[in-house]
């Protein structure tokens, strides 16, 4: 069979905010760009992001990309590596600036300064007075720099091949990165896009998770092309548990709900949140609202029949505020609960949101591995940014209002080092033949017919074991039993079959290929969650209650080869400034 | 009865999980319902970005395209059926 090949300088694979930005950039700088996407680019996941990107502009409060620094570090828990969190937080004003001028909406304030709101983890003088550092456009910020990213790519001539999926990366014998073999979902046809340097951009793995607020898009496919080359996956045990989803359905409910005085109570109508939080209360880190629900549901305090979640109390804002400031919110209420927030108060709790953990990279969006003594030795050619990668920015918790400054600001800084790349590797280097075969076979082995089991029960019970062996509460016993059961799941994979065979717009297959990548990412976050005997951030132990800095101030690296675990440290020493060293977490 | 293709399917696949579940809910439970100019309507509606899409679907904003008008509460009440958490 003849393959269809294209040859590009630089491939982006997934068209969600990170890949948009980087390839506007490539775009911008000359560079012979291709965008793959599974689905349209404008429906990527990147359009749900309500919140807003944090920035040190000091347009409300004062505020110094200092502070932000100090807050991103704290929330990480002290995982985050602190030379690309500087690099970050200093960033961040340029690149919102530059937004600005993309033509993003911000929302304003009367002197036409861009408006800021207090988030969660936000301070002033290194954990001082609540801070306001996160710029909004409405309540719909991920929607507008998506659809602003994907015009400006329009204009800067970026190609897209929209609905393709893509199987596999495609790696030479020296370790190059060469691009990727895909399929047309339209025709079904395979094409092989050669590309000198490559980006995973395809976001998180949410859909891991029974209870999710990701969209069924986010099935970790990057991730788990990362791993199948070779590249192991870091600190995948870090999966944020956004505290406020709304009950039994998994949407997320803005912790803007939260800023604008919203309040947890339990079933005995105690804020409960000022016991565990005295100071913050409501607004204190993510994973400190999520597991203080966990523990009030688990010690009989939960509400509803069932008593398996809290309310989220806004009733004393009154009809008007919410009406103004928070009617996206209510009409969600309204329309997947039937609960009018005015009147009752939402049914929430923690559901999976966001993957700290990724593909391993550098500052520069340069994917690194291990290599002998090295812990961080760069793959040529290949690069990740966004929900996919970690840089490691998050570390063990990610703060609101940093996964779109994340994006924006390492999509950019990938595609500033593939520039640079380009113009010392001019020409494609040879493909390799073999490589190719082995992605094509991932496509064909779908072809099988005959008896097996059926795709969509077995992705059901994938996320029903992760719900209920890898969620808030972690322990080693309920761990391990989980590990076993996804064993036999990748066996039970490995035989399964659909039954539509066509070529043309065959979801099944689709749908099929995306049951292995859960797998694998399901795989990676279960052994990483097993493997760190402590908690931090997001990652809670029941029988390991304390972080131990001494023994796990270190990244995990999960590799498919034999489920093992590696570890390798932390970048603890900034830029240009003193370290942050470890304290306690308090809010 | 008249099943969605896959195509339409596969362009149900959104980037917000809320359109998702919305969609996803009236491909099961109501669209098969569908005539074909009800049909067309769903396809014009496909073709809205995410937020736009589901403002239309919880009637935060409205449309002078009559029949995507018809359908906003059918895809509500395809939802809206499903029992209390």
């Amino acid at each position: 069979m003849k393959l269809t090949t294209r040859k590009f300088d630089a491939l982006i694979i997934g068209a969600g905010g990170a890949g948009l930005r980087a390839a506007l950039q490539l775009s911008n700088g000359d560079a012979r760009v291709a965008v793959v996407s599974k689905v349209f680019p404008t429906r990527s996941h990147t359009v749900a992001a309500q919140g807003g990107v944090n920035a040190a502009l000091a347009n409300v409060l004062p505020d110094s990309w200092h502070w932000h620094m100090f807050d991103t570090i704290k929330g990480s828990d002290y995982l985050g590596d602190q030379d690309a969190i500087e690099y970050m937080c200093r960033a961040a004003p340029k690149v919102v600036y530059e937004l600005e001028h993309f033509g993003v909406p911000f929302s304003r304030l009367d002197d036409g300064g861009i408006y800021q709101r207090a988030f969660g983890g936000q301070s002033q003088n290194f954990g001082k007075e609540q801070a306001a550092r996160t710029c909004a456009a409405a309540d719909r910020t991920g929607h507008a720099i998506l659809h602003s990213l994907y015009q400006q790519n329009l204009r800067a001539r970026t190609h897209f091949f929209d609905e393709y999926f893509a199987i596999d990366l495609i790696k030479d014998e020296a370790g190059y990165v060469l691009g990727v073999v895909a399929f047309e979902i339209l025709s079904g046809e395979p094409i092989v896009i050669e590309a000198k340097t490559t980006l995973i951009a395809t976001g998180g793995a949410g859909q891991i998770f029974r209870t999710n607020t990701n969209s069924l898009s986010n099935t970790g496919d990057g991730m788990a092309m990362a791993l199948r080359a070779g590249v192991p996956l870091e600190d995948m045990e870090f999966v944020q548990f956004h505290p406020t989803g709304i009950a039994g359905r998994g949407m997320l409910i803005t912790e803007g709900v939260r800023g604008e005085g919203g309040f947890l109570i339990n079933s005995e109508d105690e804020r409960f949140m000022e016991r565990y939080a005295p100071q913050a209360k409501d607004l204190a880190s993510r994973d400190v609202v999520s597991r203080a629900i966990a523990i009030e549901v688990r010690e009989g305090r939960g509400c509803g029949r069932n008593k398996d979640h809290v309310l989220l109390d806004m009733r004393h804002l009154g009809a008007d505020m919410i009406m103004k400031k928070l009617p996206g919110i209510r009409e969600m209420s309204m329309t997947f609960l039937g609960v009018d927030p005015i009147e009752k108060p939402i049914p929430v709790f923690p559901t999976c949101h966001y993957s700290m953990g990724g593909i391993p990279t550098n500052r520069d969006g340069q994917v690194v591995v291990p290599v002998k003594d090295t812990p961080e030795d760069p793959v040529p050619g290949l690069y990740a940014a966004g929900e996919a990668a970690c840089v490691s920015v998050h570390g063990a918790n990610r703060l609101g209002g940093n996964s779109l400054l994340d994006i924006l600001v390492f999509g950019r800084a990938a595609a500033n080092h593939i520039l640079e790349f380009l113009k010392d590797n001019r020409y494609h280097r040879p493909l390799p033949q073999g490589s190719v075969d082995q992605a094509l076979e991932r496509l064909s082995r779908w072809e099988r017919k005959g008896d097996g089991e059926a795709v969509e029960p077995l992705r059901q019970e994938l996320r029903k074991v992760m719900e209920d062996h890898c969620g808030v509460f972690r322990t080693a016993e309920v761990m391990q039993e989980g590990v076993d059961k996804l064993r036999v799941l990748r066996e039970r994979i490995a035989n399964a079959v659909i039954r539509d065979h066509s070529q043309t717009f065959n979801t099944a297959r689709i749908e099929a290929m995306e049951l292995e990548n859960l797998m694998d990412c399901a795989m990676a976050t279960m052994c990483s969650a097993l493997g760190r005997e402590e908690s931090r951030g997001a990652h809670s132990r029941v029988d390991f209650p304390e972080r131990d800095d001494e023994r796990w101030l270190k990244h995990s690296l999960y590799s498919l080869l034999d489920d093992s675990m590696d570890y390798k440290p932390v970048r603890t020493q900034p830029v240009s400034v003193e370290s942050f060293p470890p304290k306690k977490r308090v809010y | 009865m008249v099943m969605p293709d896959t195509r339409t399917r596969w362009r149900c696949r959104r980037g917000m999980l809320e359109n998702d579940l919305l969609l996803g809910r009236f491909l099961d439970h109501g669209y098969d319902r569908l005539d074909q100019e009800g049909r067309d309507a769903f396809e014009r509606l496909l073709g809205y970005p995410d937020n736009l899409l589901l403002d239309l679907v919880l009637g935060r904003q409205a449309t002078v395209d009559s029949g995507i008008a018809r359908l906003v509460p059918l895809i509500r009440a395809a939802t809206a059926d499903r029992p209390e958490p």
